[in-house]
């Protein structure tokens, strides 16, 4: 089969892609999906907190989906679910299962969308014993909100991520015991909202600078240590304490789905996503990525966001509506940022702004973010303080860096004192 | 009556099940665990070993050496993904060099291939080797295999050829009276002319229950790290450290799934059921692989492990008959190189033990290969399309790290070792092996499991007895977030 824009995965990215390359006047759109719904990994979010943004209005995690994948069906577009896809190569042809057999598409733009994936036990080299009782937060979401099981009736959280944060409140209210969150941070890792309204008001502890020094149990789990780290993230000797507790809850990150980048050799983003430009375009022309695949967002809104941007794009790249020019910046993440996207530019587009995202590697007071090409400082924002958890997004403009090239550094300098 | 109750499923008695299963007579493999090869079996360095570094004309050296030569044969019967490419032990000195050429004369003894390499030729084999090293022993018969599969698909044939195999059944009394051995157990008695003792770390124990042995077993723990598969090739042999008094050391491997194996350390503990790792193990573990290969990517590591090995007092496999037990036989102390050795350590003792007390007549029908394994995307074009039109259930990815189908999964459960956990199916089909560690598909795995077994999700346990997953059922009507 042919399509104009292929789309992998139809969580909140691979929807807003769907519905946006339609709106742009794309032909035929396919979308693949894993599962057996629209919507990905919301239809598990049953809380809410969703869409404020985006829908300007609170949604669950189900509403927004609903109402995302409505929009988009309006548009109208292919799809397939329970279908993997097995190859993506470069000369724009991917080939997928379902139950309906072996297929083969040819495609003039795809949108990798298929978001991201938990750090397990493993990855973080949990210590002690592997056994049952030891779930990551998502898992605990799925049985929970899928099948109504819980994992155990004493937990501990290990990661203030906000799914964490979420699950412990989400656990307590199906009335298991929360003992407590360890955040081996001195700081918080998910949103200031999720603190509040999910351990505070049901007063469940938040231990900064701990984490998990042992998981104990034979087959099940039956306690943990928690130790208390230093700056360096070491363990400090004899700050053991022994939590009894038959479920251990892992909120230690998620990870982009990067199995489809690592298929065609594309360079990675500092979020191990891929390298994109302004368009959401990667370095291979035609192959687009946004949400969670791209890099690990906060809130769906901007997911959704980011959707609309690489449907756009992609849709006008298959109409041929868009060529794209040569790199001309390289965007660096200097000082004091973890990453930042896009990756590099290519300015071919003139806006009126170009969206800058990053996010800081510490908790940072007051101070100004530096935007410097090639060396001089041609942007700043002042900004009282920015926080690791959650994401910024800037916006520069198009005219400062109109017919330049070289490198762009963004650092964020601490006001002294 | 049985003719042999072999007791442990592990490498060791499932290839004896195997061995056995060839000839006419009733055999009996118990396990107490709920899977075969679930111990130490599984938790190893998942390598065919060439026989280059046991001392010569020690039981280690001549099993090893015999085994290599059979998994060729054995791999392709029973399907076990199983890749010969080669060892290569690392030297950083003129005194490695020299220690080198001593392991050269050692492997020569043994009767096992081995090359000296300089630097050149090292590194033309593994680029990213560090630049420090200097010089190399290639074993070239030295390989991979995939461990999980190598005693399942062993103890699968043994069944299908007839073979009683017991899960979760402890052995709890032995006797010998008249010549008959009596083996009681956690569910029942048997009557036996031969028991074979193949208990792994719990040998010592079972051997005890008839008369204290001569001997004894410890435990040395290893950890491990599980590094994700890529593209990329960091490492195309097995690479050792220069063996010590501890063992190989750690070793860095690929795996026959395309992964990276880092461990294992070595050290001696008293608890023979302590699997836990720890952080300055795994601390000295990684620091030990990145001597080898300083470019290793940690960042994508995606599970570690603790394996224990069966370590004997006497410092060699112990593969005796018990004195004044005939018919009682020991395949103990099973350490490295065990894996690769097990098949051929049954052998030896079908030949010097059992067939002298049992004359054993072979079988007409035997069949040395399992129920093969349909792999839709390895078909040609029309024979895939086709298959996969009458098998929709192939195309119904579960474990979309790993592509592992429903089909496969399904083709598991309905094989004749029962599968009753999460881990059972894991090591059978690799659901839950990539990089999502079961985030995604282990939900997907409990409702097959719980669907097959007509238990409840809540039952469904992830590897041992009371291994329960999400065990507790959420009162209905309580759902009022939102």
């Amino acid at each position: 089969m042919k399509v104009d824009v292929l789309i992998v995965g139809a969580g909140a990215a691979g929807l807003a892609s769907a519905y946006s390359a339609k709106k742009e006047g794309a032909k035929s759109v396919l979308v693949l999906e894993k599962g057996d719904s629209l919507g990905g990994i919301l239809n598990q979010c049953i809380h809410s907190g969703f869409g404020l943004s985006f829908y300007k209005e609170e949604l669950t995690g189900p509403e927004f989906a609903e109402r995302l994948a409505k929009e988009a069906l309006e548009e109208g577009f292919d799809l397939r679910f329970g279908a993997s896809i097995l190859s993506l190569t470069k000369d724009k042809t991917a080939t997928f299962i379902d139950k309906e057999g072996f297929h083969e598409v040819q495609f003039k733009s795809v949108i990798l969308a298929a978001g991201s994936y938990e750090r397990s036990a493993g990855a973080i080299a949990l210590p002690g014993a592997r056994i049952a009782g030891v779930l990551t937060a998502g898992q605990a979401q799925q049985y929970l909100n899928y099948y109504g099981l819980l994992p155990g009736k004493r937990c501990f959280i290990l990661g203030s991520g906000d799914i964490g944060l979420i699950m412990a409140r989400r656990l307590t209210l199906e009335g298991a015991k929360v003992l407590g969150v360890a955040e081996i941070c001195p700081y918080s890792n998910g949103l200031r909202r999720n603190i509040v309204q999910c351990l505070d008001d049901f007063s469940i502890p938040l231990y900064l600078s701990t984490t998990v020094s042992k998981v104990f149990g034979t087959n099940r789990l039956e306690g943990i240590e928690l130790s208390k780290v230093n700056e360096k993230k070491e363990i400090i000797p004899n700050t053991e304490k022994v939590v009894e507790c038959d479920a251990l809850i892992l909120s230690v990150g998620l990870i982009p789905n990067n199995q489809l980048y690592d298929l065609l050799q594309i360079r990675r983003n500092g979020a191990r996503g891929s390298a994109v430009d302004e368009h959401n375009m990667t370095e291979l022309e035609g192959f687009f990525a946004a949400g969670n695949a791209l890099h690990v967002h906060d809130l769906v809104d901007h997911v959704a966001e980011e959707g609309i941007s690489a449907g756009k794009w992609a849709a006008r790249y298959a109409n041929n509506e868009y060529l794209p020019s040569k790199k001309k910046i390289e965007v660096r993440a200097g000082e004091g940022i973890s990453y930042l996207l896009p990756s590099y530019l290519r300015l071919d587009q003139e806006e009126e702004s170009l969206s800058f995202l990053f996010r800081v590697k510490n908790v940072e007071g007051a101070g100004t973010v530096l935007y410097r090409l090639n060396g001089e400082i041609i942007h700043k924002v002042n900004r009282p303080f920015l926080l690791p958890s959650e994401m910024e997004k800037e916006k520069v403009p198009f005219s400062l860096l109109k017919g330049k090239e070289g490198v762009l550094e963004v650092s964020y300098q601490r006001r002294e004192g | 009556m049985f003719d042999v109750v072999i007791i442990g499923a592990g490498a060791v008695g499932s290839f004896l099940a195997r061995a056995l299963s060839r000839y006419e007579g009733k055999f009996l493999l118990l396990e107490k665990n709920l899977d075969v090869g679930d111990v130490t079996s599984m938790a190893n360095s998942a390598i065919c070993h060439s026989g280059y570094d046991p001392l010569p004309g020690t039981k280690k050296a001549l099993f090893n050496v015999i085994g290599n030569q059979m998994i060729q044969k054995i791999a392709s019967d029973l399907d076990i993904p199983y890749k010969q490419i080669g060892t290569l032990t690392i030297g950083y000195s003129e005194d490695d060099y020299q220690k080198l050429l001593g392991l050269k004369n050692r492997a020569r003894l043994n009767g096992v291939p081995a090359k000296l390499l300089d630097k050149e030729e090292l590194f033309s084999l593994e680029p990213r080797i560090s630049k420090e090293a200097c010089c190399a022993l290639l074993c070239p018969t030295g390989g991979i295999i995939n461990p999980f599969l190598m005693v399942v698909h062993a103890a699968e044939n043994a069944v299908d050829n007839g073979v009683e195999l017991h899960l979760d059944e402890a052995v709890i009394a032995l006797s010998y009276e008249r010549d008959i051995y009596k083996v009681k157990t956690s569910k029942g008695e048997y009557e036996a002319k031969c028991v074979v003792n193949a208990a792994g770390l719990r040998a010592d124990d079972i051997a005890a229950l008839l008369t204290p042995p001569s001997w004894s077993i410890r435990p040395r723990k290893g950890v491990y790290y599980v590094l994700d598969h890529f593209d990329d090739h960091f490492v195309n042999h097995v690479l050792f450290p220069l063996p010590s008094s501890k063992g190989k050391g750690t070793v860095v491997t690929p795996t026959t799934s395309g992964n990276y194996l880092v461990g294992p350390t070595s050290d001696f503990i008293d608890d023979k059921e302590d699997f836990t790792t720890d952080a300055e193990s795994l601390r000295k573990a990684k620091m030990d692989a990145m001597r080898l290969i300083p470019s290793l990517p940690f960042a994508e590591a995606i599970r570690t492990y603790a394996g224990l090995r069966a370590v004997p007092s006497t410092g060699d496999f112990i593969v005796e008959e018990e004195k004044n037990y005939p018919g009682m036989i020991h395949l103990a102390g099973i350490e490295s190189p065990g894996l690769i050795s097990s098949p051929a350590i049954a052998e030896y003792a079908i030949r010097h033990f059992l067939n002298k007390r049992l004359s054993l007549k072979e079988k007409e029908n035997w069949n040395p290969k399992i129920r093969p394994y349909v792999h839709p995307l390895k078909m040609e074009k029309d024979a895939r399309d086709t298959f996969l039109s009458l098998h929709p259930e192939y195309g119904e990815m579960v474990c979309a790290c790993e592509k592992v189908s429903k089909g496969e999964i399904l083709d598991v459960l309905s094989r004749s070792i029962p599968c009753q956990t999460v881990k059972a199916v894991k090591k059978r089909t690799r659901a839950g092996f990539g990089k999502c560690q079961g985030g995604f598909c282990q939900v997907k795995v409990v409702q097959l499991l719980a669907e097959h077994l007509h238990i409840s999700p809540s039952e469904v346990l992830y590897s041992g007895i009371g291994s329960y997953i999400a065990p507790y059922q959420v009162a209905k009507g309580t759902h009022h977030e939102g």
